[in-house]
């Protein structure tokens, strides 16, 4: 496959980025995009030029560190996959590939396609976390009898990896999807009940001094989500938020 | 505003407020459509809610109030939003995930605001005159011929069917993802978002036969 790839090149920070074109020759349709990605930067090193700098560890969709904004969808065209799970067959011969930075303000550029999501950190440090007794007498958790529906949803929340998909998908860049399966998390399980109030009214503030938008109902994150978190969560944190609120 | 401070505060106000809307509109409309079934019954209904003191000096100003604050909100939370994306993608397929009317809710917002600019130029301000500063006396049988003249019109007429299909789409988004915005997601989702968009599709298309059929029955 012969492609055009426009890529977003931006020295760091502080400097203004632009796209950049790179045609691309001998791509196949079994390899992976990031595959076609060092394919690329294999070939700028060899000229002398600078390679591309973009994000990825694990390349088998569980850490979420790829990210990529692939011809205007998080993620590329595929569904319920990574960046690094999509495959070049989902291309054609003679495509123009556009490749952008997820973006949002939270999300500042650090380099060409790699944003800091640290934000996303704090919002974890603000709540995201159940407090146990590790001094010798830790309860196993699986004494605790736990409805199957409520474990099962409380998985899927959890299979949340923070790639940051839903804010990219987002208009509004807003967080609250990534947010909320966090929230859920704990909220659907009886270990999580105990800090529930603190917690959701703490993760739902630092994601707003984070400065993400307002979530607005579009279902964009869901549908983008790699991992198909769906939106009753955000359903969820909102009563959650708006029980704890008026618990004050 | 303290309160609103939180997104998710300013989001269920926006919900609540919206939905008052809602409310507000299923009876206008249930008023709006004895114009086309019994003129007598639209002339009492509506002598009724214009000299009823608790519909006008209670529901009214609580029913400006919320469009202004749903109008306003509105606008603010477009402004925060915008502010959360400052550098806008090259290529952006918000059409592969989600539907024009959830992504433009301030476009369909904004012709209805321009709609009601319109519609309280022409039955509002008026009627207002007419009240308290003319001072004229009670006639029970002047809102007909007077909803009746005002879509003699082409122009009017057509525009009032053009807002009512942008409200569609609001309401289309709008009524389901008020629900959401509250945190109401059970067995019962599926069926109530049925309801909203069957109420998105009825309620306009009920007034833009209203506008219609005064407009065609009068050329006839």
């Amino acid at each position: 496959m012969k492609l055009t790839l426009k890529i977003w090149r931006q020295k760091n920070s502080q400097t203004k980025g632009e796209l950049k074109t790179y045609p691309i020759d001998g791509v196949e349709g079994d390899m992976s995009f990031l595959e076609m990605l060092d394919v690329l930067n294999e070939g700028l090193i060899n000229k002398g030029e600078e390679p591309v700098v973009f994000d990825h560890d694990c390349r088998e969709g569980i850490c979420g560190s790829c990210s990529l904004q692939i011809n205007g969808e998080p993620h590329g065209p595929d569904r319920l996959v990574t960046t690094c799970q999509l495959h070049m067959r989902m291309f054609n011969d003679g495509d123009t590939i556009v490749i952008e930075p997820f973006r949002a303000k939270a999300f500042p550029v650090i380099k060409d396609l790699v944003v800091d999501r640290s934000s996303f950190d704090r919002i974890q440090q603000a709540g995201g976390y159940i407090s146990v007794n590790t001094s010798g007498n830790t309860i196993d958790a699986n004494t605790i009898p736990v409805n199957k529906h409520d474990a099962d949803e409380s998985f899927n929340a959890a299979t949340c990896i923070g790639c940051g998909a839903c804010v990219a998908a987002c208009k509004n860049a807003s967080a609250m999807l990534f947010t909320s399966a966090k929230v859920s998390q704990f909220a659907l399980l009886p270990q999580g009940r105990i800090e529930a109030t603190e917690r959701v009214l703490n993760m739902v503030a630092q994601m707003d001094k984070e400065g993400f938008g307002n979530c607005s109902n579009t279902g964009a994150c869901e549908i983008e989500c790699p991992k198909g978190i769906s939106l009753e969560n955000i359903a969820r944190m909102n009563r959650e938020y708006l029980g704890a609120s008026l618990k004050g | 505003m303290a309160i609103l401070s939180s997104s998710i505060a300013r989001k269920v106000a926006m919900a609540l407020s919206g939905l008052f809307l809602v409310f507000f509109l299923a009876q206008h409309f249930t008023i709006n459509v004895t114009s086309v079934i019994d003129p007598d019954t639209f002339n009492s209904w509506s002598h009724f809610m214009g000299h009823n003191i608790l519909v006008q000096f209670v529901l009214q100003p609580v029913l400006i109030f919320g469009v202004v604050f749903h109008f306003i909100m509105g606008i603010v939370l477009e402004i925060r939003n915008n502010n959360a994306r400052q550098i806008s993608y090259k290529s952006f397929k918000g059409n592969r995930n989600s539907t024009w009317a959830s992504r433009n809710m301030i476009i369909s917002g904004a012709v209805v605001l321009a709609f009601l600019g319109l519609h309280f130029y022409d039955f509002w301000f008026p009627e207002i005159v007419h009240k308290y500063i003319e001072s004229n006396p009670l006639d029970a049988t002047r809102y007909y011929p007077e909803l009746v003249h005002k879509f003699e019109s082409q122009v009017r007429t057509g525009l009032y069917c053009l807002a009512f299909v942008l409200l569609a789409l609001h309401l289309w988004h709008g009524f389901s993802s008020s629900f959401q915005s509250m945190g109401w997601s059970n067995k019962y989702s599926r069926g109530l978002r049925a309801f909203t968009q069957f109420y998105a599709i009825f309620i306009p298309l009920g007034f833009i036969f209203i506008a219609l059929y005064l407009h065609f029955n009068q050329i006839h």
